[in-house]
């Protein structure tokens, strides 16, 4: 399937949660509602026409304009076809549905991406830190990510 | 957080009460068991909680992130886009040329640049010649955790070899900062095509001698066979690539699948796990694909060596790179499977965003999944099978 008739079966099905799409990038992608993302990946694995059976990647982004997001670049085994799929928040309401019930791969990717992004992914089995110690504070990849002076006593910079 | 699934079959023994002659039943409890992170068996700095009920798993929590170097962040703060690829290079420190391969192949797809033909010859060259040094590592420790030391001797004597001839062309044995955005950095001395022609003819009886030391040594199959199954549909889910996924009976290679480079051109066949010692998809399956492997990477880097043109090493780029603001995911087919360079571009001379996609972090998120209901001791053969190099998962 093309990038358009996956976007044409998701807007037939889905409506408004389905915000915008950029056709003519060179991996198109598609923006969809950050709340409603898990029926979407659902309906994107299991309908015969998509199949999206394997996600490639899963990155949290920080876009330095107040905006965060999560982009799912999917591909499917069964017909070869791939899609990008981005879900944006504000760093004000930082929520975006997991979709790890769908894809179990993206258990630690999303834990990376709240890790490092502060994304709170809602409805995430176990919802921890995975590469920084637990008890660190802010998320580093933000863009406006200040460096602490101390960790637990010991100078960070050095 | 810990949930306990329900256990496979083929175990004589399961937890539970257990009887004493007498007719009294003894008190069993689970126990928590750290492996690591200092543990020879996690091949790095990996922390295994381990969740036993006698000498049965329950289950497996991975911490890691010991090795955290802030990969992305540094690529973020570069002051172009080829400083970045020395980073790149100590993410997966045992195929360093793998990892660089990925992100100037993202890079160049964003670029949209041609290379010349002699370049891509000589990366897959470089590219077989540090999968089958990669998998000669990934066998030779993975004998040392079935208990067969020799082995690791014989893997890493001819591992040497390899190094040898990187050594020959850059300079450097481990991290080479040997291919560049458009090109390479060098081309090859004169002497290294002979000189990689003589290791084929010296590596391939090494294979067949190396298989009948360790992989049909009888005690060696019967603790991998049967081992840790990975079935087709959660190696799948869990997205594992390379020859985690191979090994379970799928026949994927992005080198044959998602083209790039000329591997196209070249005449071989993935290897895939057929089970033939025990199930499909067991720990096994998961090493013959390693060893089948080397064998295609020396008929490759046969056909590229016969077929390498001449010409130039450096296609003709912009001296400050500035991709055009927008955003690619390239990926290859390293020893470990899929890595992918998600690169985001905002028009500048330094990458706004770059993510790697390790794949030792994304087959090792499904350890948990494939362990529990395993001996103690079938774990470490587990996890040496997974293959994972901590400097790629913890980035």
């Amino acid at each position: 399937m093309t990038a358009e008739e996956i976007l044409n079966s998701l807007k037939a099905k889905f409506g408004d949660a389905i915000v915008e799409a950029k056709l003519d990038a060179p991996q198109p992608w598609i923006v969809v509602n950050p709340s409603r993302t898990k029926e979407i990946a659902f309906f994107l694995r299991d309908d015969p026409a998509t199949r999206f059976d394997y996600m490639m990647c899963l990155s949290g982004v920080d876009y330095n304009n107040g905006k965060l997001g999560i982009v799912y670049h999917l591909f499917s085994m069964v017909h070869r076809h791939k899609i990008v799929l981005k879900a944006f928040c504000t760093k004000e309401q930082p929520h975006i549905q997991s979709v790890t019930s769908v894809w179990a791969t993206a258990n630690w990717h999303e834990r990376e991406a709240f890790d490092m992004y502060g994304i709170v992914i809602d409805e995430h089995p176990d919802l921890r830190r995975i590469l920084l110690p637990y008890d660190w504070e802010g998320h580093p990849l933000r863009k406006d990510y200040q460096v602490p002076e101390f960790y637990n006593g010991m100078k960070v910079p050095y | 957080m810990i949930e306990t699934k329900s256990l496979p079959t083929q175990y004589a023994s399961q937890p539970g009460p257990v009887q004493t002659s007498s007719g009294k039943t003894l008190r069993t409890d689970e126990m928590i068991i750290n492996m690591g992170p200092q543990h020879p068996s996690t091949h790095g700095v990996l922390r295994l909680e381990i969740v036993v009920e006698g000498e049965i798993i329950i289950d497996v929590i991975p911490h890691i992130g010991y090795l955290h170097r802030c990969f992305e962040k540094h690529a973020e703060h570069m002051t172009n886009y080829q400083q970045v690829i020395p980073y790149c290079d100590r993410l997966d420190y045992c195929a360093a040329i793998n990892d660089e391969h990925s992100y100037v192949l993202a890079v160049e797809r964003m670029l949209k640049i041609e290379l010349p033909e002699r370049v891509e010859y000589i990366r897959v060259v470089m590219a077989e010649l540090q999968r089958i040094a990669s998998h000669l590592i990934a066998v030779g420790t993975f004998g040392i955790d079935a208990g067969a030391f020799t082995p690791f001797l014989y893997a890493f004597h001819d591992r040497e070899l390899i190094l040898d001839l990187f050594e020959m062309t850059c300079g450097a044995r481990l991290l080479y900062n040997y291919f560049w955005i458009g090109g390479l950095s060098h081309d090859i001395p004169p002497q290294f095509v002979d000189k990689a022609k003589q290791f084929c003819t010296y590596f391939r009886p090494r294979i067949k001698e190396f298989n009948d030391l360790l992989t049909y040594n009888e005690i060696f199959v019967k603790r991998t066979a049967n081992v840790g199954v990975l079935p087709k549909d959660v190696a799948l889910n869990y997205a594992c690539s390379g020859p985690m996924l191979r090994g379970s009976g799928i026949n994927w290679d992005l080198r044959r699948d998602d083209p790039y480079s000329v591997y196209h051109k070249l005449q071989w066949e993935p290897q895939i796990g057929k089970g033939e010692m025990g199930t499909v998809g067991d720990v096994w399956d998961r090493h013959i694909v390693r060893m089948r492997e080397m064998e295609v990477s020396l008929s490759i880097i046969e056909q590229a060596l016969a077929a390498l043109p001449e010409g130039n090493v450096q296609a003709a780029i912009p001296k400050r790179i500035r991709p055009d603001a927008g955003e690619v995911y390239a990926r290859t087919e390293t020893p470990r499977g899929e890595l992918g360079f998600y690169v985001i571009s905002d028009g500048s001379g330094t990458p706004f965003r770059v993510k790697a996609r390790a794949p030792a972090f994304v087959n090792l998120s499904v350890l948990p999944a494939i362990s529990r209901g395993c001996m103690i001791a079938d774990l470490v053969l587990i996890a040496g099978s997974v293959d994972i190099v901590l400097g790629q998962v913890d980035r």
